[in-house]
This record gives C-alpha cells, sequence and structure tokens, in this order.
C-alpha cells in the first residue's frame, strides 16, 4: 500500500494531495488572510547554520502559498544550543500565524533528554512542515570489510569516533554504535561534521558519518577510489513509522538491515528503543515548522495547505538540490504522525539514555 | 585545462551583471568595514537573503566582493579612532593609532591599504594555485599540530608582554580562564557559567575584542577636551611615504602575506589570532624594537597585509572540504549551498570554473576596494577633527550594537559593561591587552587540540614531524622575543615603566587582589568536575595565581623601581581637563547599559544621546536632535535590514501586546 507520506514524491501527486487538502477543509481557510503582513520565521540558530539555510530555502515558497502571500522573514536567534530561542519563542510568540518556529534535532534533543533548562512544551506546537534528513556512516576499506554482514570480524577492534558532543546530534550515531554492539571510542570537541570527516581522511578516526549531500559530494569520491566502505543509512520512516531505505541510497542497508546482516536477527530492547526515539527527532523528522500554542485551527490548515502547495511547486522541486536532497516532505496532516513521533519517546527508554550517558560519559542533565 | 578555467572564469567575471552584483558586495563590505567593530559575519548576514534565487557567478560575486574590502576598510576605525574596525584588526591599533594621534593618519593609512592590496592579491594568487594541491597539506594538520599552531600563538605573549613578562603571563592566563566558561570541549560540562544558557556557549569574541580596545579607548579619549588628531590636520601628509614605507618593508610585507595564507589555509586557528601573530613576527625580527607600540609604520604593515592574505588561503579548506575556518565563512558556505554548490573535491574538478570565478572576484574587489577606499580617506578622516564628545556616542552606539550581534541578547551589553571595566583597568594598571585577548581566543582551541590529539594519538604525538618542526619554530620565535629584553626592549603594548611615582599603591594592589580571585574562583568551580573537563582551567588558574602572586609582592612592599608596579594614573595628567574623567565614564556606560533593561535598546538609546549631547557635550538642541535622528535612523536601517529585535527591557517585556517594531 502507497503510505499517504510517499504520494507527496510526484509533483503532480502531491498538487492532487493539496487539492484534497483543500476540499477537505472548505470555508475557514477562506477566512484567513496575511496580505500586507510579515511573517517571522524563527531560528534559535545563527545565519548559515542547517535550519537557516533550510527556513531561507522554503521562505519564498511559503511566502508565494500563504493567502495574501506575506511578506516571509527569517528572524535568527541564536544561543544555548537553540535552547534560549526556542524558550523565547514558547513564551512570547503570539498564536496569530505571524509567528512561524523552525528547529532542527538539537532543539528536539534536550526535550527528549529531559534537560532541566528547557522551557518548551514540544507536544503544544501545531507541526506544520517536517523535513527529513539522512546519513550515511561509512568506515575505512582497509579494515578488509565490504558490508554490514562482516562487521562482527571487527567487534573487537577498538574504533574512534570524531564527536561533536554526547548530547549533539551525534548521540544517534553513538546509539547506533551502541546497539549494534561495535567499540567505539568517542572523541569529542569537533565543531561539525566536516571536522569529523576530516578527521577520518587523516585517519584520525576510523567510523564516521555523513549527512547525505556531504556523503555525496565528499565521501563517494572517497569509496570510489577504494578508501572507504558504506556501511548503513539511518533510513526514512514511512507514514507507519517503520524505517524504510534512505531514498538518496537505496542500494545501502538501512540501520535495521545492517543489524540483521550482522547478528541475524532484528534488533529489540531498551536501547533500541532509545536510538529509534533520537533517530526520528534527529534524522527522520530532523527539522519540523511549528506555529504557537492555541494558533486557531484555520490558521494552522491554511499554513499546512501552503506548505503542501509550496512542496508541490514545480519551481521548488526544481530547484531543491542539495538543501531538501530526495527526501519526502511531510506535509498536510502526514507532519501531524511524524511529529508526534519525533518528540516523545518511552519514559524507560529516557531513563536508559541518561543512565547511559552518565555513566560513559559524565553528562548529567539536572 | 587549468589555464583554460582561469580565463574562462575572467571571462564570467566581467561581464556587466556579475560586475554589478560584486560592486554589491564590496560596498556592502565597505560600509560594515568602517563602522567600528563590525565584521565580516554581519557582511555575510545582510547579503545572505539577497543570494536566494540569484544565478551562482553573481551570488558568489556579491559574497566575495564583501571580503577583501572589509579586511580594508577595517583599517579606518582601527588607526583612526584606536578601536578594531572587526575582530581581524585589533594589532594594527598599536602602532596605527599613535601614527594617526602624531598626524601621520595618512602614512598610515596608505602603508596599510597598500600592504592590505598586496596581501589579498597574494591570497588569490595562493589560492589559484594551491586549491589543485592543498589537499595532502591540509590532510596532515591533525589535532596534535593544530595544538602546537595554538601553542605557537600563546607564545607571542612574551613580545607582547611590554615592560613586564609576569603580567603578561597572568593577563594571558586571565584570558584563558575567561575562555574556558561555558562547555568544556572534552566532556561537554559546564564550567563557570552560573548555570545561565547565556554563558553556554562562552564569552563572544566580538565583546571581549571591543571590551578590551574600544571601551577603554573611548574613555580615554574623553578625558581630553579636544578631537583626535593632536596636530591641526587631520590625515596629514605622507600619501606617498605610506606607500614608500610598504616597498621599502617588501620582503617583511611578502612574508607576512605567506604566513597569512598559510595560517589560513589550515582550518582550526581561527582568524582573530593572525593579526597578533603577525604583529608579534614584526617585533621578533627586528633589530630596532624601540618605536613599536608608539608609531612604528612596520607595525601597520605586518598585520594587515596578514590579514587581507588569510582571506584567499582561508577558502583553500572552505572550498575543498566544505569547512569554514571562520564565522563569515560558515555564512559564505549556506550561500554556496543555498544556490546549490555543495563545495568538496568537485571544486577542483568538474566545478573548477566556479573556483576560479571566486578567485577573481576576490582579486578584482580587492583593487576596488583599495581605490574606494584611498578615495574615502579624506572625508572619513575628518572625523578626526571633531570634537570627541560629539564623535563618542556614535562611538558607543556602533560598539554596543556590534556586541549584541552574537547572540542578541541583553546579557551581550552587561558583558560589555563588565568586562569594559576590567579593560580599563587592565590598561590603566599595564597590564598587557594583547595578552589577555591572545590567551581567551586560543583558550577553547588549546584545550580542545591537547585533549583530541592525546585521544586520537596519545603522548606519542608529540613525535610527529610537523608537531617538531613547529616546536623548533616556537623555541625560535620565543629566543627571537627573548632578545628584545637585553637590548631595546620588547613592545610597549601599555604604557612604558619609568619608576612609579604614585602617591597610592592601593588601586594596584587591589586590582591584583581582584585578578588573584578570579583565579581561585576558577579553582573552586571546576574543582568538582571530571579530569579532562577541570584538567586545562585548574592548570591555567595555577599558572595565573603564581604570576599573581609574584605581581602582587613587590606591589605589596611598596617596591616603586619594580617592573611589575605600574599605574597609568601617575602621569595622570596635565591635559586631563575632558568633559568625563574615568568614573563618571563608567557611570555613563553603567546608565545606558541600566535603561536599555528598562526600556530596551531603542529608546535607551535615544534618550542616551539626548542625555550625552546636552549634558556633556553642551549641544545646541538643534544639533542633539540632528545627531540623535542620524543614530536613530543608523540603527533602525541595520536592524531592519537583519530582521533582528533589538535587545528588550523589562518595560517592554511587560507593554509587548501594545507595542510595534522597534519599540518592542
Amino acid at each position: 500500500m502507497k503510505s499517504p507520506m510517499r504520494l507527496a514524491r510526484g509533483a503532480v501527486a502531491a498538487v492532487i494531495a493539496a487539492a484534497g487538502l483543500a476540499l477537505a477543509t472548505p470555508g475557514p481557510a477562506a477566512a484567513v488572510d496575511f496580505s500586507g503582513k510579515t511573517v517571522e520565521w524563527w531560528i534559535p540558530f545563527s545565519e548559515g547554520g542547517g535550519s537557516d539555510v533550510w527556513a531561507r530555502f522554503f521562505a519564498p515558497y511559503l511566502a508565494r502559498h500563504l493567502p495574501g502571500q506575506p511578506n516571509v522573514i527569517i528572524r535568527n536567534v541564536p544561543g544555548g544550543g537553540s535552547i534560549t530561542g526556542t524558550n523565547e519563542f514558547a513564551a512570547r510568540a503570539r498564536p496569530d500565524g505571524l509567528s512561524l518556529l523552525g528547529t532542527s534535532g538539537s532543539t528536539q534533543f534536550p526535550y527528549l533528554l529531559g534537560d532541566t533548562r528547557v522551557r518548551y512544551e514540544m507536544a503544544d506546537f501545531e507541526p506544520v512542515l517536517v523535513s527529513p534528513t539522512g546519513g550515511v556512516v561509512y568506515i575505512p576499506a582497509s579494515f578488509g570489510i565490504t558490508d554490514a554482514s562482516e562487521l562482527g570480524q571487527i567487534a573487537d577492534r577498538e574504533l574512534v569516533y570524531a564527536s561533536q558532543g554526547a548530547t549533539s546530534l551525534d548521540l544517534v550515531p553513538m546509539l547506533a554504535f551502541e546497539v549494534l554492539g561495535l567499540n567505539v571510542r568517542h572523541v569529542f570537541g569537533m565543531t561539525g561534521r566536516g571536522d569529523g570527516r576530516l578527521a577520518f581522511e587523516r585517519g584520525e578516526a576510523t567510523i564516521d558519518y555523513q549527512t547525505s549531500s556531504a556523503y555525496l559530494t565528499n565521501v563517494v569520491p572517497l569509496v570510489e577510489a577504494g578508501d572507504a566502505v558504506p556501511l548503513f543509512s539511518y533510513g526514512v520512516l514511512d507514514a507507519e513509522g517503520n524505517v524504510q531505505r534512505d531514498p538518496s541510497f537505496p542500494d545501502i542497508p538501512h540501520f535495521l538491515e545492517a543489524y540483521e546482516m550482522m547478528h541475524g536477527e532484528p534488533p529489540s530492547g531498551v536501547a533500541f528503543d532509545a536510538y529509534m526515539a533520537f533517530f526520528s527527532a534527529g534524522f527522520a523528522a530532523q527539522k519540523p515548522a511549528m506555529l504557537p500554542r492555541g494558533t486557531a485551527p484555520e490558521i494552522v490548515e491554511a499554513y499546512r495547505q501552503a506548505f503542501a502547495e509550496a512542496v508541490a511547486d514545480p519551481a521548488l522541486q526544481a530547484a531543491k538540490g542539495e538543501v531538501l536532497g530526495e527526501y519526502d516532505q511531510a506535509v498536510g496532516e502526514d507532519t501531524v504522525p511524524l511529529y508526534q513521533v519525533a518528540t516523545s519517546i518511552d519514559p524507560e527508554a529516557r531513563e536508559w539514555v541518561r543512565g547511559y550517558l552518565r555513566d560513559n560519559h559524565r553528562v548529567t542533565l539536572d | 585545462m587549468v589555464i583554460d578555467a582561469l580565463f574562462e572564469a575572467l571571462g564570467n567575471v566581467l561581464t556587466l551583471q556579475h560586475f554589478t552584483y560584486l560592486m554589491v558586495g564590496v560596498l556592502v563590505g565597505l560600509v560594515v568595514g568602517i563602522l567600528p567593530g563590525l565584521g565580516g559575519i554581519v557582511g555575510m548576514s545582510l547579503l545572505l537573503p539577497f543570494v536566494y534565487g540569484m544565478d551562482a557567478t553573481s551570488a558568489l560575486a556579491m559574497l566575495i566582493g564583501m571580503l577583501p574590502v572589509l579586511a580594508i576598510a577595517d583599517t579606518f576605525a582601527s588607526v583612526l579612532m584606536g578601536i578594531p574596525g572587526s575582530s581581524a584588526s585589533q594589532a594594527t591599533i598599536l602602532d596605527g593609532f599613535p601614527m594617526a594621534k602624531k598626524g601621520q593618519a595618512a602614512r598610515a593609512l596608505s602603508a596599510a591599504f597598500t600592504a592590505s592590496l598586496f596581501g589579498g592579491l597574494f591570497g588569490a594568487a595562493v589560492l589559484t594555485v594551491c586549491v589543485l594541491a592543498a589537499r595532502p597539506l591540509i590532510l596532515s594538520f591533525g589535532a596534535a599540530e593544530l595544538f602546537m599552531l595554538t601553542l605557537f600563538g600563546l607564545s607571542m605573549v612574551g613580545v607582547l608582554s611590554g615592560q613586564s613578562l609576569l603580567k603578561g603571563i597572568a593577563a594571558c592566563a586571565l584570558g584563558l580562564a575567561l575562555g574556558a566558561v561555558g562547555a568544556a570541549p572534552a566532556t561537554g560540562e559546564y564550567r563557570m557559567d552560573f548555570g545561565t544558557l547565556y554563558l553556554m556557549d562562552g564569552v563572544p569574541l566580538v565583546i571581549v575584542g571591543l571590551a578590551l580596545f574600544a571601551v577603554p579607548e573611548i574613555g580615554d579619549l574623553l578625558r581630553k577636551n579636544s578631537t583626535i588628531a593632536e596636530r591641526k590636520s587631520s590625515l596629514g601628509t605622507g600619501w606617498l611615504q605610506g606607500i614608500r614605507d610598504t616597498w621599502a618593508y617588501r620582503w617583511l610585507t611578502l612574508r607576512c602575506s605567506g604566513l597569512g595564507a598559510i595560517l589560513g589555509m589550515i582550518p582550526g586557528l581561527g582568524g582573530s589570532v593572525v593579526d597578533w601573530i603577525a604583529y608579534g613576527h614584526v617585533v621578533q625580527t627586528s633589530k630596532d624594537r624601540s618605536q613599536f607600540g608608539k608609531g612604528d609604520v612596520r607595525g601597520v604593515i605586518a598585520p594587515e597585509s596578514t590579514t587581507s592574505a588569510k582571506e584567499g588561503g582561508g577558502l583553500v579548506p572552505t572550498l575543498l572540504f566544505g569547512i569554514p575556518g571562520s564565522g563569515s565563512m560558515a555564512i559564505f558556505l549556506a550561500g554556496m549551498i543555498l544556490i546549490g554548490l555543495q563545495p568538496g573535491p568537485a571544486m577542483v574538478g568538474q566545478n573548477l570554473g566556479v573556483t576560479y570565478t571566486i578567485v577573481w572576484s576576490l582579486a578584482i574587489a580587492n583593487v576596488i576596494g583599495t581605490v574606494l577606499c584611498i578615495v574615502l580617506a579624506p572625508n572619513i578622516a575628518r572625523i578626526t577633527t571633531i570634537r570627541y564628545a560629539l564623535v563618542a556616542p556614535f562611538m558607543i552606539l556602533v560598539i554596543s550594537f556590534a556586541a549584541f550581534q552574537p547572540s542578541r541578547s541583553y546579557l551581550d551589553l552587561v558583558t560589555l559593561l563588565v568586562l569594559g571595566v576590567v579593560g580599563i583597568l587592565l590598561r590603566r594598571f599595564g597590564w598587557p591587552r594583547p595578552a589577555f585577548l591572545i590567551g581567551f581566543v586560543l583558550a577553547t582551541q588549546g584545550e580542545r587540540y591537547l585533549y583530541q590529539a592525546l585521544q586520537f594519538s596519545g603522548w606519542s604525538f608529540f613525535g610527529r614531524p610537523i608537531v617538531i618542526v613547529i616546536g623548533l619554530i616556537i623555541i625560535l620565535s620565543v629566543w627571537l622575543g627573548a632578545r628584545a629584553n637585553k637590548g631595546g626592549g620588547s613592545v610597549q603594548t601599555e604604557g612604558s615603566g619609568a619608576i612609579s611615582d604614585s602617591t597610592h599603591m592601593w588601586p594596584q594592589v587591589a586590582f591584583t587582589a581582584g585578578v588573584i580571585c578570579v583565579f581561585v574562583f576558577t579553582l573552586y568551580e571546576t574543582v568538582g568536575l571530571s579530569l579532562l573537563g577541570k584538567v586545562f582551567p585548574i592548570g591555567v588558574a595555577l599558572v595565573g595565581l603564581l604570576a599573581a602572586l609574584l605581581i602582587i609582592w613587590p606591589q605589596w612592599r611598596g617596591n616603586r623601581a619594580s617592573r611589575e608596579v605600574f599605574d597609568g594614573e601617575d602621569a595622570r595628567r596635565i591635559d586631563d581637563d575632558g568633559p568625563v574623567g574615568p568614573l563618571f565614564y563608567v557611570a555613563w556606560l553603567a546608565a545606558f547599559v541600566g535603561a536599555i533593561g528598562l526600556v530596551g535598546y531603542f529608546l535607551a538609546l535615544v534618550a542616551f544621546f539626548v542625555a550625552f549631547l546636552r549634558i556633556v557635550a553642551k549641544s545646541s538642541w538643534g544639533q542633539t536632535l540632528v545627531l540623535t535622528g542620524a543614530a536613530a535612523g543608523l540603527v533602525l536601517l541595520l536592524a531592519s535590514a537583519l530582521n533582528m529585535v533589538m535587545p528588550s527591557g523589562l518595560l517592554q517585556d511587560h507593554f509587548h501586546n501594545y507595542l510595534i517594531w522597534p519599540l518592542r
């Protein structure tokens, strides 16, 4: 069965979906009119970061498809690893449809971990767009391993991963390695994934991952030169919440497949639950756009429809290139379940992660 | 193929459309460069919103066109006003500003511009060639090598310490301790953050630079009832002299350009210390050092050629690996991705044309920028002939506006005020501020790279060939610097040390005691952390504590012949007839920051302008209104171009729902 989220892939199909949405919500949406207004899209990061680029890419299309074609501007509120700006948005933004928030995995992670400095409740926001992203884990070819099924051969060997920090997005590979049973030493303090790739190319790091576009431009040449071997991609989530292969890397197994190739059975257990929660928040639903708590349903609908139309816009499809990659953008009603998966965690899994970080990396979150 | 690509790219650059966008970048760079404190990050942020939807070569021309002009134009503030034009041009102040005071502003500026032009073109040439072959070089610099480069930077403290090496070490340790605020690189533990989100990422560099150099300088100039230029003529003559100076020191210019290109090319050191390394280098390698810090033109040429060459070098890792060497490069990368270019190996393969478009844009913008700066210089220099009481509020406006760029927070302004007072005291008691700044900038990198090097390769990293080479360079550099103490003495960064005849010894004793308290606090705050999180701050605190104790001893004993005894107020001050004394100056700043906390930045600024101009400058109402209006207009223009909400106050928060921008 073709999931609703898959429908958004083809531009034509998405137009139909958008039209369906429009029919499903007659009347109220027409009352929403932003003409002559300015929409502020809050980004809790500084200029030039991934979320900033993502929002700047979407802004003109959002403006074109919102009723009344308002002016959409990006407002950067950086600091505190995105907690500051999101706290401020939660406390201050008015639910009038003129303030929109765009966050990232680094905003969801402290929320999921129960960081006491977080003053926002993700469940209160109204998601109107969810953008997934992906990444591929790779190792040096010199290990003599051709794919994940042979990973057992290096189970005893200590691998080195150049990490941005235990509670950064690099928590996802950390948990992936833990679930797989790999022996990995994490060296912290990298200032970006590019640093990690450089450490890998120097031979300082012996396992690494890159997000999709960086993998395609910078690691594929290494793979082609016979210097690196891809192990697995993180994959994407379909509408039923199942992990599927990453559309950018149809030939690379996703994490669950890799686990089965290595261990002969599908993964399970509390560590795996924790991995899934942070994988969803960090990759499968990395960047949500949200309206403040208490926004009127017709405004939420207007935004969902505008994003559905924006994603279906042939101009956006032609220009999306590196920014959105091959990923299906969750729009319309599809945003809700995906957003929910990405912003919730089983209490037991949360406690397990907190304990894991405390015992292995001395991270305390209180 | 390379030559073809090179000339094809030149053809692209010289089309009218491309050239138009290049000029847009150049003009933005010029304005941002002239305004003190604002640097590449602000310039790039201003341009980024326009990138979207532009074709690739035009967008690149616009973004790249800004960079070299900014590096040239930021010299104005450094030379003419003694305020860092951006965080890359701090070292230029040491000799450039004394030259301006002596009536040699024209000579200093033209030497700076020619050195910049040469450095910039050199950087572009390096980029052309090195982008093809730099991959192995960049890959050979791992964490261990970067740590050694950090040590190299720290070794410059030796020559920048002025009369007291102990004070240099203690000031550097103070900077390192301040740099340790925030998350520890190795463990992510928060240190000395007082539980606030604001300090989680550490103190922003822009604020430290402005607090150390701009805040004290404005206060100092306000003490005199005069203009900046002590002679009648604003610029003086010497345009040709400046060019001849650069020519006379052509080998120095070349050496420093090479240094800048290489340091720019190695990602991880960051752009904000290369000017100090260049300055340290020129001092070390000069025979006659008596004039450094008092207006030696070599002290202008060296940092200016280095910082301009750095831009071209810095693009090499940005394009080859997609790794930004600085904050402005990070935004440039975002711009590239928005126009559909992902940096990587393809930039020297199928996208070589794009790379060379960047090279040409860089070179052409360099030339245009230099010409524009020379044309504008006489007009801009008139600011030094205006009564300083009229200039000061504008300076305070620009530095406060620049200060809240990093996190757009009210706390940015509080930090500026607190560190500004520290800067005033450091200056008064002869603690070298360059040493403090170098320590601050290199704190995070030093700790991070040492930890990473140990994690990656253990203590054996000391045996790596490049590590040994850099180690030898450090020894050579320290030796060259140490020669100074026998001969002409090292640079006078903070007043000269004649035998102190101050009537009161207690102010310096109190300040040194305060410094000791900071180190004790650092120990107290970090001793409970995990080993990897505390080893660096504790080491820094112990070194600083030892140095500070050795400083306070002669001060306590009242040994006036000691090198450690110095109080800038001693020689105060026959010409101390200005409108605002130091205490009142700090009170003005505190009132301004307090008012912002109450009514927000915009209203507080208007009130500050009116009050300052009426009370201090004794302006007429007409003049007051015109100047205040100009200030308000400038702030609104910048803030709306950057889409930003200015720091808000308590009353504003209370009435938030009833207010409209810019009041809210």
